[in-house]
C-alpha cells in the first residue's frame, strides 16, 4: 500500500488545516494531501476513494483545483454501495459541470440508479440530476424521470417533480410529455409532493404555451379550492412557521394563480374571492404570514384588473410601510414602486407612511422611499412634501444629503407653483446643502431670478442674511455674490419689501464684506473667486464709498497665479483706474435672461437658439446686440462645451475680451460684464440710448459702411485665430480697453438695406471662416436664402474646396454650386455658396445645421466640422 | 430560482458553497469574498436583503442572517419571495439545529457532507424541496441509517470515527 494513503482522517485532515496560521501553511497542508490522493488514484485504491473524495471536496470549497479527482466521483456512483454511491453523486454536483464530457459517462450510471430497487438510491440519482442534468441527459432519461413522478414514495414523487423542471428548462420540447403527470400532482395530498407539483406547473407555464392553455382550463378550478382549504384548514403543526400553516405552499399556490390569470380576465375572476379571502384573513404579524400577503399583493397587481382588490392589495403594503421590520418595509417599497404604475390614487394615500420611510435609519429604505416620494410629488403635494424633505435635509447624515439634494431640487424645479417659492425653497436648500447642489440647478436659479424683477431685492437680501449663516456652502455663496453684484443696491436700499419680509440693515461696506470674504476663504475656487472679482467691480460702481476697498481687492488679485484671476485684475484695475468715465456703462446691471433657452439647452434636445420665447426680438444687422439671449445661456450652460458653438457674435467677443471665458464653467456673471460691453460698444459709437429694443434703427443709422462684411468680422480680426472651431478666442494679453479704443475708430457696419436677419458666424477655426447671410423671398416665409462665404485665414491656398450641410427632418435643405472650388490664401478672396433652406416649423423651431467641409492644403486632405446653432430666430 | 447557498464564518472564511448554475471554482472563490465584504459593510438594525446584481446579474438578491459565529447567505433571482427565503433560511437552520443539536461553526466544518445532504433535502436544483423541517430530518436520518448499515459491513468506515 501508498505509504501515504493509509494517512490522515478526514477528520485529521481539517483540523491540520484548521491549525494552519498563515495561507502558506495551509497552501502546504493542501499540497501534502492532493499528492496523496493522487497517488491513491494512480494505485487505483479502493478502501479509501469515498474518503479521499470527501477530502477534495473539503478543498475545493477552499478554492484549491481538484480536476484530477473527477473520474474518482464515476467509480463511486457505479459501486454498489450506498455510502459511496452518496459520496460520489455529492463530488459529482460539487466538482463537476453540465458542461464537461465527463458527464456523458454518468450518463448510464444514473439511469441504472433511477431504476434501482433502493428508494434512497434512487432518491441520490434524482437529486444528482436535478442538480446537473444538461440538456443530452435530459433527452436520454426524461422517461426515467417521468415514471418516477408516479413513483409510491412521496419523497421521491417531489424529487422527480423539481427534476422535471430541469428537464424542460434544458429542453422545453419535452414540455408536453410532462403536461398530464404534472396536473395529476396538482390533486396530490401530500404537501411536499403538492409543492413541487405546483412550482413544476408555474415553470412549464414559462417554457410552453401548450401548458399553459392547459392548466388554465383544467386546473384553476382545483387550485383554487386547494388555496380555500389550506387558507382555512386548522393548525397543521408539521408545516407550520411560526404559527402560520404552509406559507410556502400558500405562496406556490398564489404564484401559479398568477401566471395563470395574467391577461384572462376570466380566470382573474374565478380567483377574486380566494384572492380577497387570504389577502383579508392572513395574520400580519409574523414573517410567515407576511410572506403570503406580500406574494398576495404581487398576484392582485399581475391579473386583470379588479379595482377593489387592487385597492385592498396597496392598503397592504401601506400597513407593511409601518411595521417595525425593515424587511418588510423594504418589500413594501419595491412593490409600491411598481404599483404606483398602476393606481397612483392608491399610492398616494400612503405618502405620510413613505415620507416616514425616506427617514429610516437603513439606507437602502430611505434610498427607496424618496425614489417613491419623487414619483408621488404633483402640483398639489409639492409645497408639503417639500417642506419635509426639506426639514430632513438639516438632519440626515451626509451619505444621503447628495440623494436628497438632488431629488429636492428636481422637485422644486419641475412643479414650483410660483417665483417666490421657487426661490425660498432654493435658498433653504442651498444655505442646508449647497455643497451638494448641481452646477445647472444654480444656474437655473439665477434665471429664475433675473427673471422676477419684483423679486430682486427680496432674493438678495434673503441671501444676504443666508450667507451670514451658511457661508460654508459655496453654491449659495456664489448665488449669493453674484446676486449683491448685479443688485446690491436694492440690499442697501430695502427696495421692494415684501410683506413676508424682515426688515433689515446692511450697509454699503457689509455687502462688500460678504464678497471680500468669499474671495480671500481659502476654500473657494476658481468659479467663486472670479465672481467675487466681478462682484466687487460692480460694487464700486453702485458703492461709491467702498470704491478704495474694491480696488484694494482687485490690486491685491493682480498678483495671483491664478492666470484667470490675474489677467481679471489687471484689466479691472485698469478699468477702474483709467476709465472711470465708462464704468457705470460697464457693469450696468444683467439683462434678464431668457428661461425657455436655458431650459431647452439644459435638457440638451435643443440647440441654443431654438427657443422661440422673446416674440419681440430686436432684430440687429449683426451679433453686437444679440447677445441679449442665446450667448448668454451659451455662458450659463457647462454642459455643451463640446460643441463647437460658434458664437458669432460681438457679445461672445466682448466676454472674451473680458476675459471671462477661459475657466471650463463660464459664470454668468460674466454675461454680466458682457452685456455692459455691448452697453460700451455703443457708446463709442456714441449712441446714447441704452441697447436692446432700439439698437435696430441706431445700429443702421450707424451704416456707412466701407467694408461689407459685418462688424462682427472686424471684431473677430482683433482677436488672435484660435487653434479651437469656436470663436470664443482668448485674447492673448491685449488690453481690453485699448480694444474697445481701436474699436471706435475701426468699426463699420455693413452697407444692408435694413436686413431682416442678422449675419452671422457659421463657423470659423484657425484655417476658415464661414459666414452667412440670411435673406427671405418675399411670400414665402419659411424659406431662408442664405449666402455663405467661406473666407481662408491660413497662408496656404485650399483647393478641391467642398462644403456639405445637414439638416434635421423638419427642414429641407438645397444647395446651388459654389463660385469656385479653390480658396486663395490670406483672405484675399472667398468662395460663396447659395444656401436654400425651408423650415416645415416656421415659427416653433429654429433653424440648426451640421456642416462638413473637405478640402486639399499643400496636397493634404483636410476635414472639418462643425454645428450651426446660432441662426437668427424666426428662420 | 435559488441561485446559490453559501455558509461562512464572519472572518469570511467559507463552511459551504453550493451553486444552482455552475461557477468556476475560482469565481465560486470571488463571489464568496464580494459577498464577505458586502456583508462586512452592512450596518446593523437594516433590512437583510441586498441587490447583487453587479456580482450576479439583473434582479439578483441575496438574504442574508447571522447565527452565532457564522453568516447565512441565499441568493435569488427576483421569481422568488424574498420574505419566503427568509423563512426558508429560517427552516434550513432550525434544521440544522435539530440534527447536530445545538448547532456551531465546527459541526458545520467537521460534517461538511452531511450539511450538504440536509439542504439537499431542501433545495433541489435550486427549487425549494421540502420546508417541513421534521420532514427533512426524517428523510436525513433514513440516509445517515442506511450509511451505518452499509458501514457495519464494510470495515473502512469513510467518516472514519
Amino acid at each position: 500500500m501508498n505509504p501515504f494513503s493509509s494517512g490522515t482522517r478526514l477528520r485529521d485532515m481539517i483540523r491540520a488545516i484548521r491549525a494552519c496560521k498563515t495561507a502558506a501553511e495551509e497552501r502546504a497542508v493542501v499540497r501534502k494531501e492532493c499528492a496523496s490522493i493522487r497517488a491513491a488514484i494512480s494505485e487505483n485504491d479502493q478502501d479509501y476513494r469515498h474518503r479521499n473524495l470527501a477530502k477534495l471536496m473539503f478543498i475545493h470549497m477552499l478554492g484549491y483545483p481538484t480536476h484530477f479527482g473527477q473520474m474518482e466521483c464515476l467509480k463511486l456512483i457505479a459501486s454498489p454501495g450506498f455510502p459511496e454511491k452518496r459520496i460520489g453523486y455529492l463530488g459529482l454536483m460539487l466538482l463537476l459541470d453540465e458542461r464537461q464530457e465527463v458527464l456523458m459517462l454518468v450518463t448510464n450510471s444514473i439511469k441504472q440508479d433511477l431504476n434501482h430497487t433502493n428508494q434512497y438510491i434512487v432518491g441520490l440519482a434524482l437529486c444528482a440530476l436535478g442538480n446537473i442534468c444538461s440538456a443530452e441527459m435530459a433527452r436520454d432519461l426524461a422517461p426515467e424521470v417521468e415514471r418516477l413522478l408516479q413513483f409510491r414514495d412521496p419523497n421521491i414523487r417531489k424529487k422527480a417533480a423539481l427534476c422535471s423542471i430541469r428537464i424542460i428548462k434544458k429542453v422545453p420540447d419535452l414540455a408536453e410529455n410532462f403536461i398530464n403527470p404534472a396536473a395529476s400532482l396538482l390533486k396530490e395530498k401530500h404537501h411536499g409532493v403538492l409543492l413541487t407539483g405546483v412550482q413544476l406547473c408555474t415553470d412549464m407555464c414559462n417554457v410552453s404555451s401548450e401548458a399553459h392553455e392547459h392548466f388554465k382550463k383544467k386546473c384553476i378550478d382545483g387550485l383554487v379550492k386547494v388555496l380555500k382549504d389550506l387558507t382555512n384548514s386548522p393548525y397543521a403543526p408539521e408545516y407550520d412557521i411560526s404559527g402560520i400553516s404552509d406559507p410556502f405552499l400558500h405562496i406556490r399556490l398564489l404564484k401559479l394563480l398568477r401566471v395563470l390569470g395574467q391577461g384572462d380576465a376570466d380566470a382573474s375572476d374565478i380567483m377574486n374571492d380566494i384572492l380577497a379571502q387570504v389577502a383579508t384573513k392572513t395574520e400580519s404579524n409574523k414573517n410567515a404570514g407576511n410572506a403570503i400577503l406580500y406574494q398576495c399583493v404581487v398576484t392582485i397587481m399581475s391579473i386583470e384588473d379588479n379595482g377593489g382588490l387592487r385597492v385592498l392589495a396597496v392598503n397592504i403594503l401601506g400597513r407593511f410601510l409601518s411595521s417595525r421590520d425593515n424587511n418588510i418595509r423594504y418589500v413594501a417599497l419595491n412593490m409600491l414602486m411598481k404599483a404606483i404604475a398602476l393606481d397612483s390614487q392608491a399610492v398616494q394615500r400612503h405618502r405620510v407612511t413613505i415620507l416616514e420611510c425616506v427617514k429610516d435609519s437603513d439606507a437602502s429604505i430611505r434610498k427607496r422611499a424618496l425614489e417613491l416620494i419623487y414619483l408621488l410629488v404633483n402640483e398639489n403635494n409639492v409645497k408639503l412634501l417639500t417642506k419635509e424633505l426639506i426639514d430632513y435635509l438639516e438632519v440626515t447624515d451626509p451619505d444621503f444629503k447628495e440623494d436628497l439634494t438632488a431629488k429636492i431640487c428636481s422637485i422644486v424645479e419641475k412643479f414650483s407653483p410660483e417665483k417666490l417659492w421657487y426661490i425660498d425653497q432654493m435658498l433653504k436648500v442651498l444655505s442646508e446643502a449647497g455643497n451638494f447642489v448641481k452646477d445647472d440647478v444654480w444656474h437655473a436659479l439665477i434665471v429664475v431670478i433675473t427673471n422676477a424683477p419684483n423679486l430682486h431685492g427680496y432674493t438678495v437680501r434673503s441671501l444676504y442674511k443666508a450667507v451670514q449663516t451658511a457661508g460654508d456652502q459655496e453654491t449659495l455663496v456664489r448665488v449669493a455674490v453674484w446676486c449683491i453684484g448685479e443688485y446690491g443696491e436694492l440690499l442697501v436700499s430695502n427696495t421692494g419689501v415684501l410683506d413676508v419680509e424682515d426688515p433689515i440693515t446692511v450697509t454699503e461696506a457689509d455687502a462688500l464684506d460678504v464678497v471680500e470674504t468669499a474671495i480671500g476663504n481659502p476654500s473657494s475656487d476658481l468659479t467663486t473667486r472670479a465672481m467675487c472679482l466681478v462682484a466687487s467691480l460692480k460694487l464700486s460702481s453702485h458703492f461709491p464709498s467702498c470704491s478704495k476697498r474694491v480696488s484694494d481687492i482687485v490690486r491685491h488679485h493682480k498678483g495671483s497665479l491664478v492666470l484667470e484671476l490675474q489677467q481679471r485684475a489687471i484689466e479691472f484695475n485698469s478699468i477702474i483706474e483709467k476709465h472711470g468715465k465708462i464704468r457705470s456703462t460697464l457693469v450696468e446691471r444683467m439683462p434678464v435672461l431668457d428661461e425657455a433657452t436655458f431650459s431647452g439647452r439644459r435638457a440638451g434636445s435643443m440647440p441654443p437658439s431654438v427657443s422661440t420665447s422673446q416674440g419681440a426680438l430686436p432684430k440687429i444687422p449683426n451679433g453686437v446686440a444679440k447677445p441679449t439671449s442665446a450667448p448668454l445661456v451659451d455662458l450659463l450652460d457647462f454642459s455643451s462645451d463640446d460643441i463647437p458653438v460658434p458664437g458669432g457674435s460681438g457679445g461672445d467677443f466682448l466676454q472674451d475680451l473680458l476675459g471671462v471665458d477661459i475657466s471650463p464653467s463660464p459664470s454668468q456673471v460674466t454675461s454680466g460684464t458682457q452685456k455692459s460691453g455691448t452697453d460700451v460698444l455703443l457708446d463709442l459709437l456714441s449712441i446714447g440710448t441704452p441697447p436692446a429694443q432700439s439698437n435696430l434703427s441706431t445700429l443702421d443709422i450707424l451704416s456707412p459702411s466701407q467694408d461689407i462684411k459685418s462688424p462682427v468680422d472686424v471684431l473677430t480680426k482683433l482677436a488672435s485665430p484660435s487653434p479651437s472651431a469656436q470663436t470664443s478666442t482668448p485674447v492673448g494679453g491685449s488690453s481690453m480697453l485699448d480694444l474697445l479704443d481701436d474699436f471706435g475708430t475701426t468699426l463699420s457696419l455693413p452697407e444692408t438695406n435694413g436686413p431682416t436677419y442678422p449675419a452671422i458666424i457659421a463657423f470659423e477655426s484657425s484655417s476658415l471662416k464661414v459666414t452667412f447671410n440670411f435673406s427671405k423671398e418675399p411670400g414665402s416665409p419659411q424659406t431662408t436664402l442664405i449666402e455663405a462665404r467661406f473666407t481662408n485665414k491660413s497662408p496656404n491656398a485650399y483647393s478641391n474646396f467642398v462644403f456639405q450641410a445637414a439638416v434635421p427632418k423638419f427642414l429641407q435643405l438645397h444647395l446651388d454650386p459654389a463660385s469656385s472650388n479653390t480658396l486663395p490664401a490670406n483672405s484675399n478672396d472667398s468662395i460663396t455658396q447659395k444656401l436654400r433652406v425651408s423650415n416645415s416649423q416656421h415659427g416653433k423651431k429654429s433653424l440648426v445645421m451640421r456642416l462638413r467641409i473637405n478640402y486639399k492644403v499643400n496636397d493634404k486632405d483636410v476635414l472639418e466640422e462643425g454645428q450651426i446653432n446660432n441662426f437668427p430666430r424666426d428662420l | 430560482m435559488i441561485r446559490g447557498v453559501i455558509i461562512m464564518n464572519d472572518q469570511g472564511k467559507p463552511r459551504l458553497i453550493k451553486f444552482y448554475e455552475f461557477q468556476p471554482v475560482e469565481k465560486q472563490h470571488e463571489l464568496v469574498r464580494s459577498i464577505y465584504r458586502i456583508l462586512c459593510s452592512r450596518a446593523e438594525n437594516v433590512s437583510n436583503f441586498v441587490k447583487v446584481d453587479s456580482l450576479f446579474g439583473p434582479d439578483v438578491r441575496l438574504v442574508y442572517k447571522t447565527f452565532a459565529t457564522l453568516y447565512f447567505v441565499f441568493v435569488f433571482d427576483n421569481s422568488e419571495n424574498e420574505l419566503a427565503m427568509l423563512d426558508l433560511m429560517q427552516v434550513f437552520v432550525e434544521t440544522l439545529d435539530k440534527c447536530f443539536s445545538n448547532v456551531c461553526e465546527l459541526d458545520v466544518v467537521f460534517n461538511f457532507s452531511k450539511v450538504h445532504t440536509i439542504l439537499d433535502e431542501i433545495i433541489l436544483g435550486g427549487q425549494v424541496l421540502e420546508t417541513s423541517s421534521s420532514e427533512v430530518v426524517k428523510a436525513v436520518e433514513e440516509i445517515s441509517k442506511m450509511e451505518r448499515n452499509a458501514n457495519s459491513i464494510l470495515p473502512a468506515s469513510w467518516q472514519g470515527r
